[in-house]
């Protein structure tokens, strides 16, 4: 069973804040959701997973350099930069 | 310490390579400005599409099959969630149930003998950008972002839980990087090029991680200090957490991190935009390549040249010595060659802080040739050799001008004969004296060959002819 803390913690890793009424709602889809995936159950186990439906495999690319974007294509919807870099979150360690 | 466990998480850059691991974005960006080796891709812009870099691949296979590693036939790879301001995706591409190789080990000398360090996994992913602070951590109010690393190419390779101490972990990772420049895959001179989470525990308590130390002395120093901070703790009977701990190094001691996700936390899944990878056909290519591997280089060395395992054993730790010494050893005695290039040049390189590829370009091998001819021809003494290779080292130069302008030609043997003879018939009253009892008075003939040679004579092979002549 999902209860409220699967989702408050979900939401957390998410990094997203939920109301009340959400945690609720998410709670009862994201069990809809589970019991949707016990259909899974039914599958005879032998069976390869399949971890594409693409069916294709060994694409590669040569190891030749190609072009860079200019650090100002590269930054010009950024809104934070600061002398060249990216600003971001402080992250705590 | 038979109650410590460690295990190791290596993640090795294969920075030989010329592109990322997923977009053709240079990867020679140590010398650059922030965030000029980036593109759409490893800046994780919405819509971009990653394609994997064959080269890598290889480059992965290459170095699980030197560490005695399966290859899967068969490998994915994964999207690994979470949120990290040097992460732009949102996640990172790595792999999760189908890593690139199980199992493997690799062999370390140990004072006990020869121990295999078993391996459990090696996988492939992207390296993060880099995170840095203006001034410091504490004070800083946000981090600046440098994606030019983003998107190079890793290997973590993941060891069992098998070292008992810090000196193994470290005995294990020279040898790892060793192997890896053998492969030509990888340079650990580089900055960032090696990075080591290390996993310890003591019996009775958690196990601790300890993450991200970017230096083989940090590996070792960090390890020690949680062995006496785990042992203080057991010792006064209070528990050993688990948890995730931060190498200060510039403080030497762990601290711990705050959250750390539960594996089940990244929620991985697999790769949407990239296609499995079926191994065979290139673990076929790579196996044609594989050099030479450290120990069967040492095997061959102590049979083809005839020099001793003390000598082979420091010749193959790099290959680049190595190389050194083959060149050197097709000239002149093997024997003499080994002994010069590890007794001594390698220790002068040493001080210096070069490696073998500075060495090479400072003292050439037809150099080294030419300066070991003379010594070998008894033109110049072993201390005049170690003051050539030095000067050279130093300020560079042609080895005969700096023996011409030190005057390190020695003197012939025969000449220094004729001059002992000139000084006893000179100095009958010395001869007298000698003759007399007063073994000193050799000093004073010994002086006269010094004075006139300008001090290039052996003084002490002068001083043992002298005391012939005159007993005779
Ligand atoms: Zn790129």
């Amino acid at each position: 069973m999902i209860t409220r803390d699967d989702v408050l913690h979900i939401a957390n890793l998410a990094k997203i804040q939920l109301s009340d009424e959400e945690v609720e709602k998410f709670k009862d889809e994201f069990q809809s959701i589970l019991d949707y995936f016990d259909i899974l159950d039914e599958v005879e186990e032998e069976i390869e997973p399949t971890f594409t439906v693409i069916q294709l495999r060994n694409v590669f690319r040569e190891d030749a350099p190609g072009e860079c974007l200019s650090r100002e294509e590269a930054m010009m919807n950024a809104k934070h930069v600061e002398n060249g870099y990216f600003k971001g979150p402080k992250v705590v360690e | 310490m038979d109650d410590v466990i460690i295990g190791l998480e290596v993640h090795v850059q294969l920075n030989r390579l010329k592109t990322k691991l997923f977009c053709s974005c240079p990867i020679n960006y140590h010398d650059s400005e922030p965030n000029t080796h980036v593109c759409p891709v490893c800046l994780g812009m919405p819509g971009a599409m990653p394609v994997i870099n064959k080269e890598a691949v290889k480059a992965a296979i290459k170095i699980a099959l030197a560490l005695n590693a399966e290859v899967q036939p068969f490998t994915v790879f994964d999207r690994k969630n979470y949120f990290y301001p040097d992460l732009p995706k949102g996640f990172q591409i790595s792999q999760y149930d189908r890593p690139l190789a199980l199992g493997g080990y690799v062999t370390i000398e140990t004072e006990d003998g020869e121990k295999k360090i078993a391996l459990k996994r090696i996988h492939m992913e992207e390296d993060p950008g880099k995170l840095s602070y203006k001034g410091s951590i504490t004070l800083a109010k946000y981090s600046l972002i440098d994606y030019n690393r983003s998107g190079v190419p890793l290997l973590e390779i993941v060891t069992e839980p098998v070292m008992s101490s810090p000196k193994e972990a470290r005995l294990f990772l020279n040898k790892l990087r060793i192997i890896l420049e053998y492969l030509e895959v990888f340079d650990g001179n580089l900055e960032g090029a090696m990075r080591v989470d290390a996993n310890i525990s003591l019996k009775g308590g958690g196990r601790v991680e300890i993450k991200n130390i970017s230096s083989f002395k940090g590996v070792e120093r960090a390890l020690s200090y949680e062995i006496t901070r785990q042992r203080n703790l057991l010792r006064r009977g209070r528990v050993v957490l688990r948890e995730t701990r931060h190498f200060d190094e510039v403080n030497n001691i762990t601290v711990s991190l705050r959250s750390k996700e539960e594996e089940q936390d990244y929620r991985y899944f697999p790769e949407p935009d990239l296609v499995p990878i079926h191994t065979s056909e290139l673990v076929d290519e790579v196996k044609d390549l594989l050099p030479e591997m450290p120990e069967e280089k040492r095997q061959r060395f102590i049979q083809q040249y005839e020099i001793g395992d003390n000598f082979a054993k420091v010749l193959v730790l790099d290959p680049k010595m190595a190389d050194y010494f083959e060149e050197v050893a097709l000239q002149l005695d093997a024997k003499l060659a080994a002994s010069w290039i590890v007794d001594v040049l390698r220790g002068e390189l040493n001080y210096r802080g070069w490696d073998f590829r500075v060495g090479w370009e400072k003292l050439r091998p037809e150099e080294m040739i030419r300066l070991l001819k003379y010594f070998v021809e008894e033109k110049i003494t072993e201390k005049g050799v170690v003051e050539v290779i030095r000067t050279k080292l130093d300020e560079g130069g042609d080895i005969d001008a700096i023996i011409q302008s030190k005057g390190l030609f020695a003197i012939p043997k025969t000449e220094i004969e004729r001059l002992c003879r000139e000084a006893i018939e000179k100095n009958p009253k010395a001869v007298e004296d000698y003759k007399a009892g007063k073994k000193q008075a050799a000093n004073y003939l010994v002086g006269y060959v010094m004075k006139v040679t300008r001090g290039r004579a052996d003084p002490a092979e002068t001083a043992k002819i002298i005391r012939e002549m005159l007993s005779n």
